[in-house]
Order: C-alpha cells, then structure tokens, then sequence
C-alpha cells in the first residue's frame, strides 16, 4: 500500500480511499507496540527531522516514537534552539536542513499554511503537525481511527464538536476528513468563538449545548485556551465551564453509547468535567494510543519501501 | 534639456474623453505639447512619424496611488526603477505616497523626491505629503510648506488617522490651501491582526479576517467628515460593495468626494489567496466575488471615478516568507492597463471610459496636467495596441520587485509607445 502524494499537508483533498489505506495500515501496525521489543526495521536509514516552530509536548513524542518504532533516525529541532530567534527565514532553515538529505520533515509552525510555503521550496517529504489555525492532519486521522474502532464505522455517524472552532486546527481537519468519510458535523460554542461562514467548512450550527449533544454518535471537546481571555472572547472561564463545558448532566441526555474524545491536554473543570473525562465514555487514552500507530502509517505510506 | 524631434503619431484611434473625442486621425507633438490634432496632418521635416494603425492614441495614464519607496526602501524600488516601471505601463504622471523613510512629511522630502525624478525619472512624479508628521496620527503637518514645494495632495496612506478630530482638522486646514485629503480608510480596531478578507476561505485557510466591514466603517466616516468639513476628500483603493454605496450616498449629498479602485480588485476575489499566495495580500484585502462585481459596476458607472494602481512593490524579503507574516501589497504599473483591457473586451466599459478613469479623472481629481489631447495641453501621450497578447512575467517587470499578483496571466492588450513631455520614456521593442 502507499498514497499517491509526497507530503500529508492537511486533509482537504485527501480522498476517502487514501485516508481508509491510512487508517487501515494504522491497524496493521498497532500491533508492533504490543510487542516486547517495540521495534521494527522497516524505515532503517531514514531520517525524520522534527522541526517545531511552536512548543508541543504531545504531538512530537508522538511522531518521536512513531519513527523509532520504525527504526528511523530522528532529530529533533525546536524554537528555542534552532536558528529561528537569530533571524533565519523559514526557507533558509529548511534549505538547511535539507543540505544534511533528511528523508522527511514533520513541521509544526504558528502560521498557518507555512508547511505550504515549505513545500513549494524543498524537495523532501513533509507532514504538517500543526499550522496556525489551519490543519492538523495527523490529528484528524488518529482521531477517524478512534471512532472507526469504537464505532465500526464512519459513514452516517453524528459527531458535535464544541469549543473554539474558530481558532482549531483540529477542528478543521476532523471536520474535513469526517466529512469525506460520511460523517455529519455539528459544531457548538460561544459565537465569538465560530468563525465567519463556519457552516462553508460543512457543518450545521447547534443552538445550545443540548442540541449539540442529543443524538450525537460522538463528541469531541476542544481545549480552551487561556489566551483568548485576554482577547476578550468570552468573559470567565467560570462562564465558559457552565455553558460550554460536558458534565455529568449532559451525558445523561446523551445517547447510551456516545463517545467522547479530547484531542488534549484538557484543561479538567473547563471544557471538561473530571467525571467525564475518566469515565466509560471517554476514548481520550486510546485517541493516544492511535496517535502513535496513525503517525507510524502515515511514515510509512510516504517514505516506506513501497512509497511511490 | 534640448527639445525633442517633434513626433507625428499616424493613423490612430483618437481617445479623448475630455472632448469626447473618439475618430481616427493624426497626432503632432512638437516642443512638448500636443500640437494639433485630427485629420490628416503634415509632418515638420524633421519629425518622427510613427504608424499607429489599429492602435489608440490616448492622453498619457496618470496614477493617482503608487510606492516609489525612495527615499528609504530603495531595495523595493527607487524613483528611477518605479517611473520606469510607469512608463511601461502607458503612464506619463504618478502621485508617490508618502510612507518613506524619512516621511514625506516636510519641503525638504517632497523637494528631494522632485529632484530625483527630475534626474532618473521617466515620468512625472507628484508626491502626496503626509497628513501628520511621521504618520504618527497625532498632529498636523505643515501642508502649506507641502504645497508649496510641490505636494498635490495629503495622505496617511497605510497608516489612517484613527483620530476623528485630528483628521477633522486635517480636512478643514488642508482644504486652506487646496490640497485634497486621500484617505486610506480602514477601522484599525476592527482589522487588527487580519491576513485576509474575512469569509469562507479565510476560515479554509485559518487564517484572521478583515471584514470588509473595517473599510466601511472608517470610509463612511471619513465621508462623513468631508460633509462637515466641505473639503475635498477622495478615498484610496475601494475594494467592496459597502464603500461602494457609502461614496454614491455622499456623492448625492452633493459632498466634494470621488474614490479609486485598483486593478487587483476588479480581476481577483479572495478564493485567489488559493494556498497562501503572498503575491495576493494587500491591504485592503482581496474581497468576496460579490464585492469585485459592485466594484466593478461602480467603475464602469464612474461612481469609482479613477483607477490607481497601488503599486506596492516588495522584495522576497517581505514575501517568500509565511503568510501571516508577508507585507501587504503588490506591484500594479506594468499590468494595470491589461486588467482594463480585460474589462473593456467583457463589454464592461468602452475604450473611451477606459481613458478617462486611467487619465482624464486622476487629472481632474487632483488638477493635474494632462488627462487630455487638446492642443496646447503637454505631450503627454501613450500609443496603445488593444490587441497585443502577452503574458506576465514577474522577472521582466521594470519594477524591482517581482510581487505581482498577475504572474503567468494572459494580457489582450498593452501600451507600445509612451511619451512623457514630447520625449519617448517607452517603446516596446519588436
């Protein structure tokens, strides 16, 4: 199996087949972390760079043992020690690091669409693990493989998502690939937190919380992050958790067998209450689980033996 | 400076929309004016005549709004390179705005600036000073000093008065001494932190928005205050439906008010960000289809009664870089009459509008000379071929910035000849 692309920039335009071959080698590869020796040779002689422009704990451990597990050489750059505060261009990093022939880069950037730009100006493989308030695609898929395990399926599930759409990237790429997999997408929060024309993204508008929450299928919690207090976007976090949070109340005018999933890390008492965070609905470990296995595909697929 | 040959332009289609002018026929420049004009004309013997065969003969473009980035930014572009790049492009006279480095906030600038175009350039060159000193929004420049050495108008361009009473004042004492007040009109508080016209595909891309509603806001106010004022107010770069029918209403108001849209606004909307294009962030900001359509009919109806380019020439430095953080602006001069063109061949306005809102308007705004072929008038002349095909090429611009937001774009038509003051300042080459 492989994908017919070089780069995983975000989900828009990545077709249903490519992203079950996605999901379906993510499978196949679970396996190797239950293993005693968590190791396989198959990307011996790559090497990854993992190239964060913005702080990320989560995702580049993530996409770290991904890539070990597969046997490939990492090396890892952040903002505080790369060359970024000395003034370098993006391109001219990237130029750089693309004199020492790495086989891939996975890029985290506060801008959204500079994997784009990375793109169109170097030759090697590129997975965007976050843009700004673009796309995080290896969110959207570790997180498609999360319903698709709970749920069997994808096609004609009900998914809400409530929180800050407007500033998520993995809003962006869950909505996305759970469209193009069958999916309906309700999204719910605070107004100013839905950006402009957010029903074009192809999702309805729920009008309050018990909307979003009725017959949806699964729901996923975005973080809120504190910074938007201080832009003014909501007036107290006390607010916010009593409007726009998931408690115990609401899961139980949620159908039976809804999932819940946070893509993390949760600010508990916020958007979420602890008594739902840990109880039986909660998938948010296993949506870690999945994360290593999803990025361990997705090297796979585009710099594996089989790569195109 | 010895005159130059006299030029006889042969057998053109005559566009003047001043007079209504619009017949083939003859054009003699002789001593830097417009001779005679019409009919058949005899050559003096050492003239030279040029065939103009299925080409129009119009009075020379004029632009109300570009960036010749000298002083300050002469990596961008210098007086030489940006006239040049103007002459290219059919104009005789462009109007340099005032964000320079020192501002153009003082005699000593504005006579700097006259002085190096009078030197380098390959067209006319009227600055437009800057409404408070260093763009600093706080007090009043001194626009008499302005005026006198030559401003023909005040702007802040890129930087808009956020103050109501200070830009009150400013319109009341500029209107003192004639000088029209140009405003870029933007609410600041409402477009801060904005990439691009907020709407679907600023949401696609997860990119911050600026609502159209942030140009609409500041351009009724500013309107407003040309009503209370009385002073002479004409808004820069229009870029959607709401400033649209704001200036229509002021202009049935009776108030002393005109506006300019730009090319970038008339061909693109904002889907052509298409996957983060910094060759097509400006300030304004490419807006909806619907906003290019009434912009679009406004210019065609002339209640938009110039096009300007915005020439806003940048260098990699500020574009090969993560769109967020590009510099707004793009390049305008070598591509603005091929945009036109374009409208004139979608029926949208006819060969005769197309001149004045390149050249008879911009003059009559500002009282400039030129926008004419009446004899007497200065020869200031551009020969343009409606039917030239060519395609853009960022690497052959005049410019020295290659950010265009029209690179590989087929072009109908294009200016062949330019004279500025009698003399030729561009001839395309066979």
């Amino acid at each position: 199996m492989s994908l017919k692309r070089r780069n995983m920039l975000g989900l828009y335009g990545v077709s249903a087949e490519e992203i079950t071959t996605v999901l379906d080698t993510a499978e196949s590869l679970k396996e190797i972390s239950a293993r005693p020796i968590k190791k396989v040779p198959t990307l011996r002689g790559k090497t990854i760079v993992h190239f964060f422009y913005e702080a990320s704990t989560r995702t580049r451990t993530s996409f770290e043992i991904a890539a070990k597990r597969l046997s490939a050489d990492t090396v890892s750059l952040s903002a505080s020690t790369s060359s970024i505060t000395k003034g370098e261009t993006l391109i001219d990093t990237a130029k750089n690091l693309l004199a020492m022939s790495p086989d891939l880069i996975v890029m985290r950037h506060s801008q959204s669409g500079a994997p784009q730009l990375l793109a169109r100006h170097i030759p090697c493989s590129i997975i965007n693990a976050g843009d700004g308030a673009h796309e995080h695609p290896s969110q959207g898929l570790l997180d498609l493989l999360t319903i698709r395990r709970a749920k069997g399926r994808l096609d004609g599930l009900k998914v809400s998502i409530i929180g800050d759409i407007t500033h998520s990237r993995v809003a962006r790429s869950d909505i996305i690939g759970l469209n193009t997999m069958g999916s309906q997408v309700t999204v719910y929060g605070p107004r100013t937190l839905l950006p402009p024309a957010v029903e074009t993204l192809g999702v309805s508008v729920a009008g309050s919380m018990d909307e979003a929450i009725h017959d949806a299928d699964v729901i996923i919690m975005l973080r809120v992050q504190q910074e938007r207090l201080t832009d003014v976007l909501f007036p107290t976090l006390r607010e916010y958790a009593q409007r726009f949070g998931l408690g115990l109340k609401h899961m139980k005018a949620a159908k039976p067998d809804v999932v819940i999933m946070h893509p993390g890390p949760i600010n508990r008492g916020v958007e979420l209450s602890p008594e739902v965070a840990d109880g039986p609905w909660s998938l948010i470990l296993d949506q870690v689980a999945n994360g290593v296995a999803v990025r361990m595909a997705l090297l796979y697929l585009l710099i594996g033996p089989e790569a195109s | 400076m010895s005159q130059p040959r006299p030029i006889l332009l042969k057998g053109g289609r005559l566009l003047c929309p001043a007079s209504g002018t619009d017949e083939t026929g003859d054009l003699l420049l002789e001593r830097g004016a417009i001779a005679a004009l019409g009919g058949e004309l005899d050559a003096p013997a050492d003239a030279e005549i040029i065939d103009c065969t299925g080409k129009w003969v119009a009075p020379g473009l004029i632009d109300l709004h570009v960036h010749l980035r000298e002083p300050g930014h002469e990596y961008k572009e210098d007086i030489a390179s940006g006239t040049a790049a103007a002459a290219a492009g059919g104009f005789t006279a462009v109007c340099c705005m005032p964000n320079t480095e020192p501002v153009n906030d003082s005699a000593a600038v504005t006579e700097m600036i006259l002085e190096r175009a009078r030197k380098a350039g390959s067209c006319r060159v009227y600055p437009v000073g800057a409404i408070t000193p260093g763009l600093g929004g706080k007090a009043l420049s001194q626009m008499a000093e302005l005026r006198d050495a030559g401003c023909v108008a005040v702007s802040d361009d890129g930087h808009p008065v956020s103050d109501s009473r200070l830009l009150r004042r400013a319109m009341e004492y500029a209107s003192g001494f004639g000088l029209p007040v140009i405003c870029h009109s933007e609410e600041l508080s409402l477009s801060a932190g904005g990439a691009m016209h907020e709407g679907p595909t600023a949401t696609a891309l997860g990119l911050p928005g600026i609502p159209a509603e942030a140009e609409v806001a500041a351009v009724e106010r500013d309107l407003t205050l040309a009503g209370l004022t009385g002073a002479r107010v004409h808004i820069a770069h229009i870029s959607c439906a709401g400033s649209v029918a704001a200036l229509k209403r002021a202009q049935e108001a009776g108030w002393a008010v005109s506006g300019e849209t730009a090319p970038h606004y008339l061909a693109l909307c904002d889907q052509d960000v298409g996957e983060y294009d910094t060759h097509r962030k400006m300030n304004p900001p490419l807006r909806s289809a619907a906003d290019r359509e009434a912009v679009r009919q406004a210019l065609a109806s002339g209640v938009i009664e110039a096009l300007a380019t915005d020439h806003a020439p940048h260098s990699v430095l500020e574009k090969e870089v993560e769109f967020g953080f590009a510099a707004f602006g793009v390049t305008g001069l070598e591509t603005a009459l091929g945009i036109m063109l374009e409208l004139v061949n979608q029926h949208l306005l006819g060969p005769l509008a197309l001149i004045d809102r390149m050249s008879a308007a911009p003059a009559r705004l500002l009282g400039l000379p030129g926008g004419s072929l009446a004899a007497g008038g200065p020869a200031d002349v551009v020969v343009i071929d409606p039917k030239a095909i060519w395609y853009v090429d960022p690497v052959k611009m005049r410019s020295k910035s290659a950010n265009t937001a029209f690179a590989g774009r087929r072009m109908p038509g294009r200016a062949v000849l330019t004279v500025c003051g009698g003399k030729v300042t561009f001839r395309l080459e066979a």
